[in-house]
Order: structure tokens, then C-alpha cells, then sequence
């Protein structure tokens, strides 16, 4: 929290760059901007400011840098990791206004849009086109593509098409220092550092990108959506590795269990079967003619490794359905506990039998209901760990059970992220993911870009920045949805 | 837990204590609401998203938040789309916490502070938003006198002087709204029979505004029952659906409109109430949450209204339960759907309009863009906030250009209304319909240029 006076000052600068309809100061609007989808912490920032252009977000950087102030940038604050909180105090900078597709080049594949832009409405733009943009997170609908960019973002169709960084091909970034460069760019194999690569996924530690210049990936001429049912979770998984390790690269690869299922048919009446362990809900897209022999193999494997029954999407609409279905599998849980709380884990492929079983265990262990829906594909978990908020013993159960089960992905020669970024939520397990010379190099990178740490303070790297991170004792799960 | 002391006669009212706490503990703050919401789009302000209200609302019922005119501010500009509905993976109704905080807002209004940017003036709301539109024959009346001005070119003529900038600004946006009056028409008669075999017997529900400002709407409506087997009783004691009055807090009256609609229409007779302005609809479906959650519970209310309200159908949604009997002639035009806000997220119809027009042979559909996005008409929001529902309007005409149909179909009246003085604004020649009116030519034989002289 800054002081009355600095207080004073700041509004004063802020209003002469971004007008009267550009900021917010009253603690009463300020409220909401106290956290992202994460809620465990809060802080109130001092200001919030929506610049409308590159220009008024630099001069709000060198105002900050003037005032010792830290700031933070923030998109539709879907973040699942407190990536938005803006530690400290100080000024969010809201890109919600800068929200424009720049440049759509099907030629060259390429678009170019403002960080405000949200996911889906880039594809939106697309449609029709025969071009799309491939990540797409589960909270595509809402999160922006700067957000994006600061978490190196995943989604179900990620297997194939890869994450956030395979498909910026270019940005322009004001950095801490004020000055604007300019990283990458539209043309493929740009010459020297890769500091796009560097800059995707830093959390929005080494500036604020302005500009999001990326690849558009050609529409599949056709796909096949796929439902394995299995008996069990264990033959489901071992089902995983059969496909991967057959060569197959499904566009999708995502695994619900028994509980899951449960609560999306009562939410969607798709027609899962009840009874099934788990299913594997698998799409394969490509060429017309290379698709049915794909799905075919892929059946061949399931039947294999045991799958009781394999069903098809017959229509475009069964396969929306199933879609959706999936994407909003959070929401349902609603269904089944009135609080949950999600992990984001991830162990090497092979290691997915195990690790459930261990999520099992700790089930039994704890006393508590665990339900899993996640990209199977890559590895990447969700436990959902479901409790109900008034019972103080029963949250202490799924905080132990989470610390858990992050601590076996780690042994596992795994991380306790695959898609939600470190934000604040996962700083505490940095130093147990890397040594403190793997720490080092990245503390120094940062200061490269970030030398006062005024930029998104005390995200990422468990080293404070200037501030001093004020202590927030994590009493409590969080309770989210969507991922 | 909240505090409950709304009651306690000493203290000011906590506004919205008396919401299920449960309905606000539903919000899992995601935030994948966020940019399915109009406001949020246009502003960026997440005060003016519906993550954004909750926060807010819950704020002010925990006593963390003052009910400042900022706050107040933020939830009057919600259009109450209820597009966040369809958003929301975790069901949050989020209608049920902000029409009853609203209604909240405006019993205790002594202690909302007044936010300066509303621009409705006390005289507008009482004599025109409530004393007007929700009685069907003063509207009449005054569009007579509309009607004949227009003939003579008297409207014209006031247009060339500049005159209408004489009147205040709210009448001067109603002005803008009204559409070229056709001769008025008879009234519907209170029964016509089915066509062929009978299948169902359903009664037309035929609202104030839709009746006078579009009365061509409801007997194509009829038409259209009685072409696909049904008898249709239109009941003359009915009136208006109550939504003017519910969604600016004045729940008492809107609910004694709900019991004389409960009374006119006789539901032991009939299959079901048919409705074809997806506003009423979405309050007459809501009839029995509305009288749960108001003040001065009676369960012997609840239950009738509730058992209304289970009647309650949209026509197309009627339709494509019933089976549409598929028209024998083409309409060869080229149409876009918008999604009225109060079908696609108030009542989740979406599909049943396009596939009432997938029954029009030579009917080309085009795609909408950002087609669920309110057309800033919203009941009377137009009226009320005009700055925002100028911003959203033009936002939908953007979208309708690049499209570029012959017809812009919609599902409601207010829609209709907004888009088609939009258009005339911007002299777009498009021209906008219901979906039955479509249907009705369809099964006539009449081409599109017919319909245009019996309006």
C-alpha cells in the first residue's frame, strides 16, 4: 500500500494519461480487481487503469518507475494461480480495452492482435476463413491472448497442436524500463535470441506485451471425436500409453473418471454409462482420407487394453456436445460438493498409473472424494478434491492431500503445473523443482528485464522483488472452476 | 454469515439480506462470464461484469462494501441479459441475485444514493414506462393519433423542422423507436379453430407493446398454430406481462398483473400459453421465482403462478416440440438471426428459431456474428440508460452490415424495435421480422414484398 501522498500524486499522473474514464481509485471499485480466479489471496491495488494504447502503457510504466510503485498487468483475471494478485498494492494495468484483432493475414498465417483480445473471439474472427488459432484453453471463452502469453497456456487440443509458444510468432512488449522493442516477429526463424520463446510464460515479470503477433493453424479437413469406456481408471491409463507410444498423435486425449461422469450427466444428459471406471473421450484430425484409418487403429488399441465399449460422435453436434461437456467439467462438480479444490500436476506419461493410484490412496487416506478430469495426452492431472467449506477438519484433509499428491508428480520426475502457471499459489514448491543454481539463472534473467522487480512483484520466482511480499497464511483450499 | 438485519427498525436496511446467501456462494469466481457479458465487452471494467456484480452485491450483504453510488452505478447498468447464465459452468442464477437486489434498491431507495449519470427522469418512469406501455389500449389510443400524423405527413414535417430535438430526450428515444404504423388492425377474435386435425389447443398470449406496435406478429402467430393443427383461444381479459414494472422494482404491481394474467387464462382448457416476445415470455416463466422470492410470501400465489409458468411456451419452441408441418412454398431471401436475449439466455432457446426457418425452402440463413450479444434494447433499458444502449446498438448494426442480409429476424419485439430505428438510422434497407411471420408467408404463398403491404 502506497502512502496517502504518493497516492495523491499517482492519481494525479495516472488521470492526465488514461482521462477520467480510465481509472479507477474508490475502494469500492477497486474490490474486485483484489483477486483473479484464484481467491485464497487478495490484495487491493491502489489504482486500476484501462490504457486504450501502447503509448499511455509506457507512459504509466516510466510514472510507476518514478513513484516506486509496483504494477501489474492484468487481461480478464481468469488466472488460477493468483497470477493477477497484485502483490504489494500499486496499479493494476487492465488491458481489457485493448481488445483489437490488428491484422488477419491468411496468406502468411499469421494474425496480429492487442493483448486484450479475447481467445475465442480471435477464432470467431476466423471462422469461415479455414484457419483458426490452435491453443485453447478451457477458459478460451473469456481469457485474453496477453494472458495467454504470460502463462504459456495449454488446452485439450495442445497434444497436437503444442502450447502458447509454438504459436507466438512475434511481440511487442513495453518493458520495465519504458523503452518498447519489438521480439520476433511475423516471419518464421528470426535470426539471433529467441526471446519470444524466453518472454511466453514469465508471468508478466519482464514487461507488458502490447502487440501478439501469431500463427493462424489451417482448419482439419476432417476429425473423429471417440468415447472409450473402460472398467477401470488403471486400464484406461495403461490405454493412454498404448496410443502414444503406437506412434498416434490424437488431436485430444483427455481422461474423466467415475465421479466426473457422473456429475456431467446430470449436468448435460449425454448418455455416459454410469457404471464405467473412466472414459477416454480421444479425437484424431487430419486428411479425410488418413482419419478413419487412425480412429481405427486407436479402437484397435482400446479393445486391446481392455475398453468395454468405444463410441463415435456421429454428428457435428454429438461431437459439440461432447466438447462441451468436457470444457466445462468444473462447473458440474457444483453437482457433486458444494466446494472443490483442483491441482494441477504433471508426471512423465508412463507414471499416470501410478500416480492415480496414489490420488486414490490418499483418497482413502484423507477420508475425502477425489475426482479426476484431465489431458491424459501429455500427462497433465487434475485432481479435484471435494469438501465442504464449513468443515475445518475435512479442509485441512484436502490441503494435506493436495501438498501430497504435488510432492508425488515431483518424485514422480514430474512439476506441480502443467497449465496454470506458478502465480503466487505455487511459489512455495520453486525451490523443490529446481536447485538454487537453476534459480539463480532465472533471477538473474529477470533482472535483465526488470531490475527494480516493480514489475508483477513476488510472481514466479520465490525471491522477493523490491517490495516486500506481505505474508498471507494459506489457511484455506481454493475453490475453482473451469481450467 | 450475512448479516440479517434488514428488519431491525432502528439500523438502515442491508439492501439484498434477504437473497439465499447460498445463490452468491454458487460463484466460484472463474470469471468465464466475463466476456459474455455486453457491458463488460464495451467497458472492460470488470465492476461492470457479472463476476464483477456478484462481488459487489455480496460486498454490500456482508457489510464489506458501502452502497455507494459507484456501486449502485455498476448493477444499474446491467441489462440483465442474462448472458452470463449461458456462460456460467457452474449454474449460477445470476438473474435470481440481481432482480431481487434491484427490487431491493428500490423499496429502500431513501437509502441508495442516486447515481447522476441515470438519465430517467421520476416523470418518465411513472407516466410513460409504467403508465403507458403496460396498458395495451392507451397505447392504442396514442398510436392513433401517431398514425394519423404520420399519414398526413405531419411526422414529416416535424422531422424537417427539427422539432422532435423540442421534446425531452427520453421522449425523443421513444420517438426514434417507433416504427411506420400500418392501419391499425381489428382485434384478434377470441377463438380460431385448427386447421385440419386438431393436435393441441393453446391460448396466445399478445402483450402490450407487440400488439400495438407489431400487431401483425401476433396473428401470424395465430396463424401459424392454426396452420400446424392447433385451436388458439386469445383470452381478452389478459394483460400485460408485468416485466416494465418487475425490472424497475415495483414488484407489487407487476405481481397482480402475473395474478390477472393467472385468472384470464383458463390452463384446465388448454395445452399451453403461447408466447411470442421472448421478454414476456422470460417473466411469465419466471412468475413463481418472483413470487418465492417476494416480499409478502403467499404459498397459495406461488403455487398458481408456478403452475402458469410451467405452461409458458415460446412459439417456436411450441413448435419444434410439436413438430412443424413443413410450408409448401418457397421464400427466397436471404435472412441473419440475433438472439433475443430473454429467448437464447432468459429461456435457453436457441436452436428452435433456425430450425423454424430451416423449414422455409429457399430460405438462405446467414450467420450472425456475436448474434447472442444484446442488441442494448433490453426491455426499457433503451429508455433509460441511452448512452449505453447507443454503444450496443451500434455494435450490433456493425455486425448485421457485415452480415448484410434482406431481413434480420428476431424473436422479440423490443429487439425488433431497437434494430429496425437502428437501421432506419443508419439507412440500412434492411428490414426486421419474427421468425413466424417468415413461417406464416411461407405457408400463404406470399412473397416477402406482399407482407410489406399487409403490415
Amino acid at each position: 500500500m502506497v502512502s496517502a501522498e504518493k497516492q495523491r500524486e499517482l492519481i494525479r499522473r495516472f488521470r492526465a494519461i488514461v482521462g477520467e474514464d480510465g481509472i479507477l481509485t474508490q475502494p469500492e471499485d477497486l474490490a474486485v480487481y483484489e483477486c483473479d480466479g484464484y481467491v485464497i489471496e487478495k490484495k487491493t491495488p491502489d489504482v486500476v487503469l484501462f490504457p486504450t494504447e501502447r503509448d499511455q502503457i509506457v507512459a504509466i510504466v516510466q510514472a510507476c518507475r518514478e513513484l516506486e510503485v509496483p504494477y501489474i498487468p492484468r487481461g480478464a483475471g481468469t488466472s488460477l494461480a493468483g497470477g493477477c494478485l497484485p502483490v504489494g498494492g500499486g496499479v493494476v494495468i487492465a488491458l481489457t480495452r485493448m481488445r483489437k484483432i490488428l491484422e488477419v493475414n491468411l496468406r502468411n498465417r499469421y494474425a496480429i492482435v492487442e493483448p486484450g483480445c479475447v481467445n475465442v473471439h480471435l477464432t470467431q474472427h476466423l471462422a469461415g476463413s479455414g484457419f483458426h488459432y490452435a491453443p485453447d484453453p478451457s477458459s478460451q471463452g473469456a481469457c485474453t491472448l496477453g494472458g495467454n502469453v504470460a502463462t504459456n497456456s495449454g488446452g485439450p487440443h495442445t497434444l497436437k497442436y503444442g502450447v502458447t509458444v509454438n504459436h507466438v510468432l512475434g511481440l511487442e512488449v513495453v518493458l520495465p524500463n519504458g523503452s518498447v522493442v519489438e521480439l520476433g516477429g511475423v516471419a518464421e526463424d528470426a535470426p539471433g535470441y529467441d526471446l519470444t520463446g524466453l518472454f511466453v510464460g514469465s508471468e508478466g515479470t519482464f514487461g507488458i506485451c502490447t502487440k501478439v503477433m501469431v500463427r493462424l493453424t489451417r482448419d482439419p479437413a476432417a476429425c473423429r471425436t471417440m468415447l472409450g469406456v473402460f472398467e477401470n481408471v488403471q486400464d484406461a491409463t495403461h490405454c493412454i500409453s498404448g496410443i502414444i507410444s503406437a506412434g498416434i498423435v490424437p488431436a485430444a486425449l483427455e481422461m474423466m473418471d467415475q465421479g466426473i461422469v457422473e456429475a456431467l450427466e446430470a449436468a448435460f444428459q449425454f448418455g455416459f454409462p454410469l457404471d464405467a471406471g473412466a472414459v477416454l473421450l480421444i479425437e484424431v484430425d487430419g486428411l479425410e482420407a488418413a482419419v478413419d484409418s487412425e480412429a481405427q487403429h486407436i479402437i484397435e488399441i482400446c479393445n486391446a487394453r481392455g475398453a468395454r465399449e468405444m463410441r463415435w460422435a456421429e454428428t457435428a453436434a454429438e461431437r459439440q456436445l461432447l466438447w462441451k461437456c468436457r470444457k466445462q467439467a468444473f462447473g458440474a462438480i457444483g453437482r457433486l460438493s458444494s466446494s472443490f479444490c483442483t491441482q494441477d500436476g504433471v508426471v512423465p506419461r508412463t507414471k499416470l498409473p501410478e500416480i492415480l493410484n496414489f490420488i486414490s490412496e490418499c483418497e482413502k487416506r484423507h477420508q475425502l472424494r477425489i475426482v479426476n478430469v484431465f489431458h491424459a495426452g501429455d500427462g497433465n492431472i487434475h485432481p479435484i478434491l471435494l469438501f465442504d467449506e464449513r468443515d475445518e477438519t475435512q479442509i485441512q484433509h484436502v490441503l494435506a492431500a493436495s501438498h501430497e499428491i504435488l510432492q508425488k508428480c515431483l518424485d514422480l520426475g514430474g512439476s506441480v503445473t502443467g497449465e496454470h502457471g506458478i502465480g503466487v499459489e505455487k511459489l512455495d514448491f520453486m525451490p523443490r523443482l529446481f536447485s538454487e543454481t537453476d534459480l539463480a539463472i532465472m533471477s538473474d534473467i529477470r533482472k535483465v528485464f526488470n531490475p527494480d522487480g516493480l514489475c508483477s512483484p513476488n510472481k514466479m520466482l520465490p525471491t522477493a522483488g523490491a517490495c516486500g511480499m506481505e505474508e498471507i497464511p494459506r489457511d484455506h483450499p481454493g475453490r475453482r472452476a473451469a481450467l | 454469515m450475512n448479516p440479517r438485519s434488514a428488519d431491525k427498525p432502528d439500523s438502515p436496511p442491508v439492501i439484498g439480506a434477504e437473497i439465499d446467501y447460498d445463490k452468491f456462494l454458487d460463484c466460484v469466481h472463474c470469471g468465464l462470464c466475463t466476456s459474455a457479458c455486453p457491458t463488460y465487452l464495451e467497458t472492460g471494467d470488470e465492476n461492470n461484469s457479472p463476476r464483477g456484480r456478484i462481488y459487489l452485491m455480496r460486498g454490500v450483504v456482508d457489510g464489506r462494501l458501502k452502497l455507494t453510488e459507484s456501486v449502485s452505478r455498476h448493477l444499474n447498468l446491467c441489462l440483465d441479459c442474462r448472458s452470463c447464465e449461458t456462460a456460467c459452468p457452474s449454474g449460477v442464477q445470476y438473474g435470481r441475485l440481481i432482480e431481487p437486489f434491484r427490487v431491493d434498491m428500490k423499496r429502500h431507495a431513501d437509502h441508495v444514493p442516486e447515481s447522476k449519470t441515470e438519465s430517467t427522469p421520476e416523470w418518465f418512469r411513472k407516466w410513460i414506462l409504467l403508465g403507458l406501455f403496460p396498458h395495451a389500449k392507451r397505447m392504442r389510443q396514442i398510436l392513433w393519433s401517431v398514425r394519423i400524423m404520420q399519414r398526413i405527413g405531419l411526422i414529416g414535417l416535424i422531422e424537417k423542422l427539427g422539432l422532435v430535438k423540442l421534446l425531452p430526450m427520453a421522449l425523443q428515444r421513444m420517438y426514434r423507436m417507433l416504427p411506420e404504423l400500418g392501419p391499425a388492425k381489428k382485434p384478434l377474435p377470441e377463438f380460431l379453430p385448427a386447421k385440419g386435425y386438431r393436435r393441441a389447443k393453446v391460448a396466445l398470449f399478445t402483450g402490450c407493446v407487440s400488439e400495438t406496435m407489431s400487431p401483425e406478429t401476433n396473428r401470424a402467430t395465430a396463424r401459424v398454430l392454426q396452420e400446424n393443427g392447433c385451436d388458439v383461444v386469445i383470452p381478452h381479459l389478459q394483460g400485460c406481462c408485468g416485466a416494465i414494472h418487475y425490472h424497475s422494482g415495483d414488484v407489487d404491481p407487476a405481481l397482480n398483473m402475473a395474478m390477472k394474467n393467472v385468472a384470464a387464462f383458463r390452463l384446465e382448457d388448454i395445452d399451453a400459453v403461447i408466447v411470442n416476445a421472448a421478454g414476456c415470455g422470460a417473466i411469465l416463466k419466471d412468475y413463481g421465482h418472483i413470487a418465492d422470492e417476494a416480499p409478502g410470501r403467499s404459498q397459495d400465489r406461488c403455487d398458481q403462478l408456478s403452475a402458469f409458468s410451467g405452461r409458458v411456451k415460446d412459439v417456436s419452441e411450441f413448435l419444434v416440440e410439436l413438430g412443424i408441418r413443413p410450408p409448401g412454398n418457397p421464400l427466397s431471401i436471404r435472412v441473419t438471426y440475433h438472439d433475443a436475449c430473454h429467448l437464447v439466455h432468459a429461456q435457453r432457446i436457441a436452436t428452435p428459431p433456425r430450425e423454424l426457418l430451416a423449414t422455409i425452402p429457399e430460405l438462405e440463413v446467414i450467420p450472425l456474428a456475436e448474434s447472442t450479444i444484446c442488441c442494448g434494447a433490453a426491455g426499457s433499458y433503451n429508455l433509460i440508460e441511452p448512452e449505453m444502449a447507443d454503444r450496443l446498438l451500434n455494435r450490433k448494426l456493425d455486425c448485421l452490415q457485415k452480415a448484410d442480409s434482406e431481413i434480420i429476424v428476431t424473436g422479440n419485439i423490443g429487439c425488433s424495435l431497437q434494430i429496425q430505428a437502428g437501421c432506419k438510422e443508419r439507412k440500412l434497407p434492411m428490414q426486421v421480422r419474427h421468425p413466424v411471420e417468415l413461417l406464416d408467408l411461407a405457408y400463404r404463398g406470399k412473397s416477402f414484398a406482399e407482407s410489406n403491404d399487409e403490415r
